[in-house]
């Protein structure tokens, strides 16, 4: 209340509505939290309780301290960014990425000396594989998905985010539903639906913040001072709106109770495996592939400070993909008791699916035609395109895994755990490491990254660790898989079930270490963050992001 | 005007880029999944499929809380080593009732589905809280927990009235007596274990983790185990009357 307060000033009615509403929430979860059936739902109810307070604390904290007109939309002709959130993002980003390795490393432990186990239900590997893939997916994923598309949304449209409490709701909330979900499958709150594991009511308040984004991201593309939307934007949009339908489809449920953490989906058996499974493997196609190929467009013409290679590839092969994608989830499902003919054209669709996603990649490979010298001299770029090697690489495994033949005997084994860190390690990871390494410096008006040496480091660490990673799971799984069919002369099955088990040991452990190289290099990476945001040189004027060529329509 | 100058209408206004994104992603989800619903030889039909017990039902939420599906799969494949390995190939009926499913995607540990009546009660409680007690080679945590927590029931008639609203055919008679059906199934000679077997055939009743004196967590967790894959007789089942 110390400063003059011009006489104009009133909340807005973003500012009264989110206040109201929070308030709400508050209110409703202390009452939840007094009748809940369990103590880790009160527990929860009793974090969404105090959130909810920190929020209306927030605003209205924010009101008083704020001048009495909001943020230009532009300052001296240019567009005023609103990078506030994007900054958040990017450091969670780094945060989450580090937890969720370390918890693949303890896990990964775990399966080749179970003692780690320790005898207790928090750390127990059921609960704890969850809480690593979803801190790695969606913690760690989502935040430089979120990040990185307020970033990109924002230049390529020359223009401030739409909003003014909503982008912030959008980063904090879509955080705090991460801490929900983590905490919950520690203390047992699981749907027990891989990848969509957060119970009914963590899935209502993401449904929220997400459409939030979705709301933020489109009104600022239609704010846009361009006359076109930028490739990236195509991809983030598809993204953002196919996993709202995705989410809301695979987690219909009906709670036992308001009062119970607890619900019961509404599909069941058969019905509720394509469900699951075309929610699952979508959340491959749109969150780590469509939204991870956003920022493939924006960042390496960028970094190569090369045009996009084709214009019309980049057409095609966006329709074609997300056309595609969405039938290839009966690959999960191989020789199960779903029906044959959708076996069958999940296969037929993720054989087909093989020519966008090398589309896409021979688009981010071919960007750097005339600049394929910066690899020896920008590890940053490197990463980047190594990353887009990796997404081919991946994409002509995953296509090759679906033909049942091969599915037969890969299907069930650790071949399919290496196929996925080929993805999220090499092109997931490897492409956010490169973003993020980009953003910083730009966020923070810096020159450059406090040392391209550590980059380099971090790039030859982690590689190692991914070659480790999987060229162990490659053996492991096709060991396992042999192994389970093999036949006696006499015709007996030639192996229990536990020598397969034992046999496995020698790969988890090299897995392990692959695991522990990957953990050391985003170390470093986080490190090198630290060090260019607090020491880093700063420049003058932000350096403006040049715009990546796009071609327009001819 | 050239092919590719009319892709501009998507690139210049964001909401026919939407619409045309919603019906490229709409299109194969659409095809693949809403015939599921409505073709019958989607799920067989079979003799035995039965809802959960109360019990049962309690414990199989103890293997989804624990995350048993992370390493075990209850899905037998239609290939000669599996079927020997570990019995009739699983049928889409036989989940009917599977809120969620768990079929699971890896197999750290052996396929479940058949597990039923394969070990002894003292196999499980031991194996439960050690593994490496009865197999040395295990790799799987051991959940010595289960058997010191008292099941809780309080919400267990509620549980029931949900999936019987999602079409379970769970009968008033089951929803009426499903607290009490926990107790009786997890003792020894109660003599209401005729009634509950009428409403649950072949449910099984007897005090799982050997302590009669109370409802444990593990008895919940092993009757469920002791059940997977025992509801179909597959010497009465034709799997030629269900060409799928």
């Amino acid at each position: 209340m110390a400063q003059a307060v011009a006489p104009s000033k009133g909340m807005t009615f973003g500012e009264m509505g989110s206040a109201l509403a929070f308030a709400a929430l508050a209110l409703l979860s202390i009452i939840i939290a007094a009748k809940a059936y369990t103590p880790e739902y009160a527990f929860h109810a009793y974090l969404f309780a105090a959130a909810s307070v920190a929020a209306v604390f927030a605003i209205v904290n924010r009101y008083y301290e704020r001048p009495a007109d909001l943020p230009p939309l532009t300052i001296g002709g240019k567009p005023n960014y609103n990078m506030g959130p994007v900054k958040f993002a990017t450091i969670a980003s780094v945060v989450w990425g580090i937890a969720g390795f370390t918890i693949g490393l303890l896990i990964a432990l775990q399966l080749a000396f179970p003692a780690l186990n320790f005898d207790t239900a928090w750390l127990s590997f059921g609960r704890m594989r969850p809480l690593h893939t979803s801190a790695v997916i969606f913690a760690f994923g989502g935040n430089v998905l979120i990040a990185s598309s307020f970033y990109v949304v924002q230049r390529t449209c020359r223009t401030r985010m739409v909003g003014d409490i909503a982008p912030w709701f959008v980063v904090l909330g879509y955080n705090f539903f991460i801490v929900i979900a983590g905490t919950g499958y520690l203390l047992g709150i699981t749907q027990g639906k891989e990848y969509a594991e957060p119970e009914w009511y963590a899935d209502l308040f993401l449904t929220i913040v997400w459409v939030t984004y979705f709301l933020v991201f489109l009104g600022t593309v239609m704010r846009r001072k361009e006359p076109h939307i930028y490739v990236a934007n195509w991809f983030y949009l598809a993204f953002i709106l196919t996993i709202a339908v995705l989410h809301l489809g695979n987690n219909a449920s009906i709670p036992v109770s308001l009062f119970s953490p607890k619900s019961y989906i509404v599909w069941s058996g058969v019905q509720d495996a394509l469900v699951q499974w075309w929610y699952g493997h979508n959340a491959v196609g749109f969150f780590l592939t469509a939204g991870f190929l956003a920022i493939m467009y924006y960042f390496i013409p960028k970094r190569a400070e090369r045009p996009v290679y084709s214009y019309r590839l980049s057409i095609i092969h966006f329709w074609s993909l997300i056309f595609m994608y969405i039938w290839a989830g009966p690959h999960h499902l191989h020789y199960t008791a779903l029906p044959d003919w959708a076996q069958t054209l999940g296969m037929v669709f993720s054989v087909m699916l093989w020519m966008p996603s090398w589309g896409g990649m021979i688009n981010g490979l071919m960007t750097l035609s005339g600049a394929w010298d910066k690899l020896r001299t920008d590890p940053i770029l490197r990463l980047m395109v190594v990353s887009v090697a990796f997404y081919g690489m991946a994409t002509f495994e995953g296509p090759l895994m679906s033909v049942k033949a091969v599915n037969s005997l890969s299907h069930y084994t650790d071949w399919t755990i290496g196929h996925v860190h080929a993805g999220a390690l090499g092109w997931v990871a490897y492409i956010s490491f490169g973003a993020i390494y980009c953003l910083v410096p730009w966020l923070w008006n810096k020159k450059e990254l406090y040392s391209m040496k550590a980059v380099s480091w971090h790039f030859w660490i982690s590689t190692l660790g991914i070659v480790l990673y999987i060229s162990s799971m490659w053996v492991a799984g096709i060991l396992q898989g042999l192994m389970w069919r093999a036949y006696t002369s006499l015709g007996f099955l030639e192996y229990s079930f536990i020598e397969t088990v034992e046999a496995m040991n020698p790969f988890y452990v090299i897995r392990a270490l692959g695991g522990a190289f990957f953990v050391a290099g985003s170390l470093i990476m986080a490190w090198n963050v630290w060090k260019t945001i607090s020491v880093g040189e700063t420049v003058e004027e932000a350096p403006q992001a040049m715009q990546p060529v796009l071609i327009a329509a001819e | 005007m050239s092919f590719w100058s009319r892709h501009k209408i998507f690139e210049t206004n964001s909401i026919i880029l939407i619409l045309g994104v919603l019906i490229v992603i709409s299109i194969g989800g659409l095809v693949e999944i809403v015939p599921l619903f409505y073709l019958k030889s989607t799920i067989e039909k079979v003799e035995g499929v039965r809802p959960y017990t109360p019990l049962e039902l309690a414990g199989r939420n103890i293997y989804v809380r624990e995350g048993c599906y992370n390493c075990h799969s209850q899905m037998v494949r239609p290939l000669r080593d599996e079927v020997e390995r570990y019995g009739h190939y699983s049928l889409a009926a036989e989940s009917m009732y599977d809120r969620p499913f768990q079929w699971g995607s890896k197999r750290t540990g052996p396929d479940l589905a058949r597990l039923g009546n394969k070990y002894s009660d003292d196999w499980h409680k031991d194996h439960l809280k050690d593994p490496r007690a009865v197999v040395p080679g295990s790799i799987m945590p051991s959940y010595p927990w289960l058997e010191k927590t008292e099941l809780d029931t309080a919400s267990i008639a509620q549980e029931l009235k949900v999936q019987a609203t999602l079409g379970v055919p769970y009968s008033d008679e089951m929803l009426k007596n499903a607290e009490s059906d926990i107790r009786v199934q997890a003792n020894a000679d109660d003599p209401n274990a005729v009634d509950l077997a009428k409403r649950y055939p072949k449910a099984q009743s007897r005090t799982f983790d050997g302590n009669p004196l109370k409802v444990t967590e593990a008895d919940a967790l092993i009757a469920y185990l002791q059940m997977l894959g025992t509801q179909v007789d597959f010497k009465l089942y034709d799997n030629k009357a269900n060409v799928r």
